[in-house]
């Protein structure tokens, strides 16, 4: 476990060696802003709570996550230092799993800094808020699972871009696997069975409950156990493409 | 012997290519083993076989008889490593580096402070600690690599092209490094500087498309040059006729060659006959005929020619010397 929190500190502090923190955290506060004052029409609806700020988490999710989760691997091969990471004494699934608990911080910094927006609602209104802190669990669950499909996929490719081009697309893919545009594509020719399992994978149906308040059991569990396996799965490749050219 | 590393039976293939066949060597504490080859030798990959970074296709590596298939963590414990390149987190300062790399090797904080204050010092990383890495020249982040290797004072200590891209000066301070700690340690230097052979190799290997060609000591190499124990007498051009007419009746003789040096002076360079040694024969001669003789030497033999010899067998498909 002290193995895994290393990996996590070193990997952390990189984020913030660059300005990509920096960055990254600027555009996640304005977007997080515009969607949900310009777009979500926050004050115009009237109401004391902050639904319009996180409906758009899943859509902001699906453009900026893989913008952290690209480097994670990729980098690590393009300049060598997979080969360090790999002939110390480190277990894979703690570098897996510190790599992921790093990038997970990070969007939790990013996503604390939103609380501007808490007072804001509490100045204002009367919110609820044990649903305001159940939409920030939901939406930390969401951001984990879309940083462990994104951390597997830099793991195939020693290019950055390519890395979040894909981790982009599966983002989009499982936000909207419950949705005609995803579930028409195996529909034609993949078993009914098969539909409605993939139709029970969407990220934005499971995050909508999380987000309304319901915190459900099945929905924490559903995030979970898709970081999970999506580490396991990022272990697998690693394995394989470590030492490819 | 105290044996620390030993390969058995490695083999490599990257689809087509067999980057490495059945290679098998054995280091022991006190051994600083030169890994030679050409480039593309298949050198690095068989380091990474042995540091854990590549599974080999067919084959073992044992680590203080440990298998590193069986138990890779704790093999990986007892090893340092330096990999091609020296690859290292271009973000993060030495210091900050070296760290994280002791964190991972299980040293407390205040050793982690010491052993870099250490290091920093015998390999002259002082004035570089802070800077971030992706600045430093390419013999600091040599130097950092090698800090990285050696931090947890490992007694195994595999350290690919150490001194490439180094100044002869850093050069020389890397050699001293690897010789202060060759007594405790079991030491592999992949190189393809052959003048680095003999200043701190006790032992060395020569590999050729994957295969293993030469095991032996650096004398035991250089025993194999054309020239090893030649004679070489520097004459006045006048009088190379006589002296070859002389030379060539020593017994023990194989064959004689001149060499112009200069506009006056040629080089006799008498070659013996295996296990002969013509020296002692030849100052005699000299003396006799009361030769005018301005050099009288004895040849150890190049490194490069037995280097070039055994290798370009290998590569041009004949069998390898042996």
């Amino acid at each position: 476990m002290s193995m895994t929190m290393t990996i996590a500190r070193r990997e952390f502090a990189g984020y913030f060696a660059t300005p990509v923190a920096y960055v990254f955290i600027v555009i996640f506060l304005v977007m997080t802003g515009v969607f949900t004052f310009n777009v979500g029409s926050y004050f115009e609806r009237g109401e004391a709570d902050l639904m319009p700020f996180f409906q758009f988490h899943p859509w902001l999710y699906m453009l900026l996550i893989p913008a952290i989760s690209m480097r994670l691997w990729s980098e690590e091969r393009k300049s060598g230092t997979i080969e360090l990471l790999m002939t110390l004494p480190i277990p894979l699934r703690s570098a897996v799993l510190g790599k992921f608990l790093a990038a997970w911080a990070f969007t939790g910094v990013a996503l604390a800094l939103t609380f501007p927006i808490v007072l804001t609602v509490n100045y204002l209104g009367d919110p609820d808020n044990p649903v305001i802190f159940s939409g920030y669990v939901g939406s930390m669950l969401m951001a984990g699972g879309f940083l462990a499909i994104g951390a597997c996929i830099s793991a195939f490719t020693k290019n950055q871009v390519i890395a979040f081009v894909l981790s982009f697309v599966a983002c989009f893919a499982f936000n909207l696997c419950g949705y005609p545009v995803v579930l028409d594509f195996f529909s034609v020719w993949a078993p009914a069975a098969i539909v409605e399992l993939i139709s029970t994978l969407s990220f934005l149906t499971h995050f909508d409950a999380i987000q309304k308040g319901v915190l459900d059991f099945r929905d924490v569990l559903f995030f979970l156990s898709t970081i999970a396996l999506w580490l396991f799965l990022n272990m697998l490749v690693v394995a394989s493409n470590k030492a490819k050219p | 012997m105290d044996v620390l590393v030993e390969a058995e039976g490695l083999n490599k293939r990257f689809g087509d290519l067999h980057a490495v066949r059945d290679l098998s060597l054995r280091v022991s504490r006190g051994e600083v083993l030169g890994f030679l080859g050409p480039n593309g030798a298949g050198k690095s990959t068989s380091m990474k076989m042995i540091t854990g970074f590549l599974e080999p296709t067919s084959g073992s590596v044992r680590i203080k008889g440990v298998s590193i298939a069986d138990d890779p963590i704790r093999c990986k414990r007892e090893v340092g490593y330096l990999a091609e390149g020296a690859p290292a987190y271009g973000e993060m300062t030495p210091r900050q580096f070296l760290g994280f790399i002791g964190a991972v090797r299980g040293l407390s904080a205040r050793q982690r402070r010491t052993r870099i204050a250490e290091l920093a010092e015998s390999i002259h990383l002082e004035g570089v600690l802070d800077q971030p890495i992706e600045t430093l020249s390419k013999g600091y982040k040599r130097r950092v690599g090698i800090a990285q290797a050696v931090l947890h004072d490992p007694e195994i200590l595999i350290l690919d092209e150490p001194t490439d891209g180094l100044d002869p000066n850093q050069k020389h301070e890397v050699r001293s490094l690897i010789q202060s700690m060759a007594a405790q340690k079991a030491i592999i230097v992949s190189t393809h500087i052959l003048e680095e052979v003999d200043a701190v190799c006790t032992r060395a290997v020569i590999i050729a498309k994957g295969q293993l060609l030469f095991d032996g000591t650096p004398d035991a190499l250089a025993a194999r040059a054309r020239y090893h124990n030649a004679v070489v007498l520097t004459v006045a051009r006048a009088h190379v006729d006589r002296v070859c007419e002389g030379v060539r009746s020593v017994v023990g003789v194989m064959a004689l060659e001149t060499r112009p040096q200069g506009a006056s002076l040629v080089e006799v360079v008498a070659l013996p006959q295996p296990g002969v040694s013509l020296v002692g024969e030849i100052g005699g001669l000299v003396r006799e005929q009361g030769w005018e003789v301005s050099g009288l030497n004895v040849e150890r033999g190049r490194l490069d020619d037995v280097f070039r010899d055994v290798t370009q067998a290998a590569l041009s498909g004949q069998a390898p010397l042996s």
